[in-house]
């Protein structure tokens, strides 16, 4: 729809109008459900088809000492030190914490370390760059309820997108969503922010899968453009319930030991339904989202996040009192009418509830200043008089997305025993001058600023103009 | 703190003093020509004009003195390629002024009078500290997508500072789309449109004879014929390298074309070639991906390569939200800043980012005289930063255009305060205002 204008992120307002539901494909009939073939006893479906091969990249015992620390949880450690040994956080500490002597030693002096970046929204991969027809792989805009789609089975892992969020953003670990088309768009996937020949290669090892889910405006025009159910934001919860109840009788069979017919729309959906994969909820006004909290309750099952959600400021308190995370932008508005009123001050507002909060991107472009992202938030708060600190923010791009992916035990903090996913910045990443200097994934450094060899160059751009350039 | 959150109705509709008088002291002064900072400057505006701006500087009697206490104190950013005034909300169609394309006119559309004022756009990014704006049509059903104007963005009915200040279009890609299917059919187009405008300009009488075969209207070649006697700057929209030099070349058969270049993501490439033809240039600068096969040479560095070569470059926010995302502008040209503590990265000094935002547009679209610095005889729009202004999360604490003080509460404000505390009270939210 608003194709023709270039570059990504014009891609931005069209993503978020659906994440281009442009369609040129024959809809197929709605009973035309993937399905197996029938089993005669109750059977194991696998879960893990397509298992991650990641393993993490060879590390050295790395140390980086007289840096400032955002912990991701919201600590602080001026003239810090950290240690990253096989791929972990081994322990992080003050100026006079012992230090390994046969370790890579960097000076932090004047430089920041933090948890990588992690972007709860992304469509890398699904939406790549360059963004040709051939390439439109995220919203299988067919029907309006997908769940037996895998974002992971459209991830192209050459998409050069994965390494300017790596090299200008310090992103570590990704979400990719199906769009926003469809009210169920289908899986998503999480993946380590690391050049691969396959998705498999990037999958983040025991992550759960989440359900993409999307209210509003997109579903309701793109299926009302067809002719076709849903075509009103009543609709949109007749489809939703309706599938729901199919579900649940789908789940109810299965917890049976009944002999089902595998349907792979019912098993994600069931999935959902018994806590195993998490909803990842598309939703921008206060309103919808009130109701998309009770049609959970209704099914039994719970909301992670609620994405792109501008009006979360108008429900913080019942965000709250739900436990569900918001992820949002800072700044984003008036590019459709469910966008109309955002305010700068919606992040700001989210922590001052103590609600769980999240800055996303949902962009090719903003994936690659998230922290500038977070700055803009931090400061609207603080012009109105909030007292919030750097480390603080850096929540919103570590331990949070992290909690709303259910990865918050690997990775998303500094803790001993995590994932070393770090970002060594050249000064405050909460400042526009600031960029990454190092990123560490597992441990392994996958980008350096200051040495061109540590700057992943993906198959399509290879022998390009600007191939190699620092982009 | 607080109490300013609490605005009431009547300081959003109050009317901005009359008065285009001010002189703002002890300022960090940045004139916005690419010259440093002044320590404990001083501007003087009469009359909606610059009288004087520097240090030392005296104040005249009588006039009204702001004291800057130190902050930076700059000229108001001219967004170099905006929309801004021509939409509402994008997906709300009847609110969209951007794009023609099922008119039957094309370089002719002038954009003035589709312009709001009153759209909350131009509330907000005044509020980011956006006193001017280029304003370039979208497209329209033909190649050429119309005139573009120069506008203010002041707290009043009067939006035009020029109309038809520039015409608009798009070669690569989308000028294919246009044209029929190829580069070749866009050149092609463009030639015939041009010398049919001309033979129009020669013989009124022309047009009327080819009839229904013209291939342009009669306001469309009356627009034409100010590009091709270069009263009206042409912006072109043009991103593949090889591509920008067919485009310089189009000035050897029309040599008195005003050329502008659009987004030249790969201008780096033979930015020798740019600046040997003097021919500016404006850059969305942090385009850094190949989105198209066009730009497969992009790179955030562009913008300071072009510099490097001698190209005169604006920094300008577009491929993005380009009617409700102007504030962007200074984070972007900070971003440039950033980018050249980078080994074999290319950005900008400060100094030159910031008249990339303020004086380059204004000289690319033939109005440094009259907008974009603080020298004497400029427009009076000025801005006190509550910080450095390309960092991130500065805002203005004061903004004034043609020297009139201008309201920034913006409804996003209105809704932020209605909101601070989410639970309803006494009474429901609606009653709280």
């Amino acid at each position: 729809m608003i194709r023709g204008v270039k570059g990504g992120l014009l891609a931005a307002v069209s993503m978020a109008l659906v994440g281009c539901a442009a369609t040129g494909t024959e809809a197929k009939s709605a009973g035309d459900k993937p399905a197996t073939a029938a089993a005669d006893k109750p059977v194991k479906f696998n879960k893990d088809p397509y298992p991650s091969t990641y393993k993490g990249y060879p590390t050295r015992l790395t140390v980086v000492r007289n840096v400032t620390i955002f912990d991701g949880e919201g600590g602080r450690i001026d003239n810090g030190s950290v240690v990253l040994s096989s791929g972990k956080v081994d322990r992080i500490g003050g100026p006079d914490m012992e230090l390994p002597t046969d370790a890579d030693v960097y000076d932090g002096t004047g430089k920041f370390l933090t948890p990588g970046v992690i972007d709860i929204h992304s469509h890398l991969g699904d939406y790549p760059s360059p963004s040709v027809d051939a390439h439109s792989d995220g919203n299988e805009a067919t029907s309006p309820t997908t769940p037996e789609v895998w974002s992971e089975h459209s991830v192209w892992p050459q998409d050069p997108g994965f390494t300017r969020a790596l090299a200008n953003g310090g992103v570590t670990t990704l979400e990719i969503l199906p769009g926003s088309a469809n009210l169920m768009g289908g899986r998503s996937v999480t993946l380590k922010n690391v050049p691969a020949r396959t998705m498999q290669g990037m999958k983040f090892p025991g992550a759960p899968y989440s359900l993409k889910m999307a209210c509003g405006e997109n579903p309701k025009r793109v299926y009302g453009a067809k002719g076709r159910m849903p075509s009103t934001r009543m609709g949109n919860l007749a489809v939703n319930r309706a599938t729901w109840q199919k579900a649940a009788a789908y789940k109810k069979k299965m917890d049976e030991g009944k002999a089902v017919d595998r349907d792979l729309a019912m098993e994600t959906l069931a999935g959902v339904l018994s806590g195993e994969i998490l909803v990842q909820n598309h939703c921008y006004r206060a309103d919808e989202m009130a109701i998309v909290i009770d049609m959970s309750h209704e099914f039994g099952y719970k909301v992670a996040a609620f994405h792109h959600a501008v009006e979360a400021y108008k429900i913080a308190d019942l965000l709250k009192k739900e436990g569900i995370c918001a992820a949002m932008w800072a700044d984003w508005w008036g590019f459709k009418m469910e966008a109309y009123d955002s305010v700068p001050e919606n992040i700001a507002l989210m922590f001052k509830e103590g609600a769980c909060t999240i800055v996303h991107s949902d962009d090719a472009n903003q994936i690659q200043r998230l922290n500038q992202e977070a700055s803009k938030a931090l400061a609207a708060g603080r012009r109105m008089g909030m007292q919030i600190s750097d480390e603080q923010a850096w929540t919103w791009l570590a331990i949070n997305p992290a909690k709303a992916l259910g990865i918050a035990d690997k990775t998303g903090s500094l803790k001993p025993g995590k994932m070393a996913d770090v970002v060594l910045w050249n000064g405050n990443p909460f400042s526009v001058y600031t960029r990454p200097e190092k990123v560490w994934i597992d441990g392994a450094l996958m980008f350096d600023a200051m040495d061109p060899k540590r700057r992943p160059v993906t198959d399509f751009e290879l022998g390009q103009p600007g191939e190699g350039d620092v982009k | 703190m607080m109490r300013a959150l609490f605005l009431s109705a009547a300081a959003l509709i109050a009317v901005p003093a009359a008065a285009q008088d001010v002189a703002i002291t002890n300022a960090k002064l940045v004139i916005g020509d690419g010259s440093a900072p002044i320590e404990g400057g001083t501007v003087v505006v009469r009359g909606g004009k610059v009288v004087a701006a520097g240090a030392g500087v005296a104040v005249p009697a009588g006039i009204e003195r702001v004291d800057a206490q130190g902050r930076y104190v700059t000229p108001g950013i001219v967004a170099a390629f905006s929309r801004v005034g021509l939409v509402e909300v994008d997906a709300v169609t009847g609110t969209n002024d951007r794009s023609a394309t099922r008119s039957r006119f094309s370089a002719g559309l002038d954009i003035a009078p589709a312009l709001n004022p009153m759209g909350s756009p131009v509330a907000v990014n005044r509020a980011a500290g956006v006193t001017r704006a280029i304003v370039a049509p979208g497209s329209s059903s033909n190649l050429f997508a119309g005139q573009g104007a120069v506008v203010d963005l002041a707290d009043d009915m009067d939006m035009v500072t020029k109309p038809r200040a520039l015409q608009y279009v798009a070669f690569g890609e989308d000028g294919s789309a246009k044209a029929g299917g190829s580069r070749a059919a866009t050149f092609l187009l463009f030639r015939e449109q041009l010398l049919a405008a001309r033979s129009y300009a020669r013989n009124p009488a022309t047009l009327a004879e080819w009839g229904n075969d013209a291939m342009i209207q009669r306001a469309d070649a009356e627009a034409l014929v100010r590009v091709i006697n270069g009263t009206t700057p042409l912006f072109v929209r043009v991103d593949r390298a090889a591509d920008i030099l067919n485009v310089i070349k189009l000035k050897t058969e029309f040599p008195a074309l005003k050329l502008v270049l659009v987004g030249a993501t790969e201008g780096w490439l033979v930015a020798r070639d740019i600046a040997a033809a003097k021919v500016p240039v404006l850059v969305s600068p942090l385009t850094d991906l190949p989105g198209s096969f066009e730009q497969l040479g992009a790179t955030q560095s562009n913008a300071g390569r072009l510099k490097a070569a001698g190209v005169d470059v604006s920094v300008g926010v577009f491929d993005d939200d380009d009617a409700h995302k102007m504030g962007y502008t200074t984070q972007y040209a900070g971003n440039l800043v950033g980018l050249s503590k980078l080994p074999g990265a290319s950005g900008l000094t400060w100094d030159q980012a910031f008249a990339s935002i303020t004086s380059v547009p204004a000289r690319a679209v033939g109005m440094e005289a009259t907008i974009g610095s603080l020298k004497a005889g400029r427009v009076g729009d000025l801005v006190i930063w509550d910080n450095d202004p390309l960092e991130l999360g500065s805002r203005p604490t004061a903004v004034w255009i043609d020297g009139k003080r201008q309201s920034l509460v913006t409804r996003q404000d209105r809704l932020r305060d209605r909101y601070l505390t989410p639970e309803e009270g006494a009474l429901p939210k609606a009653y709280d205002r």
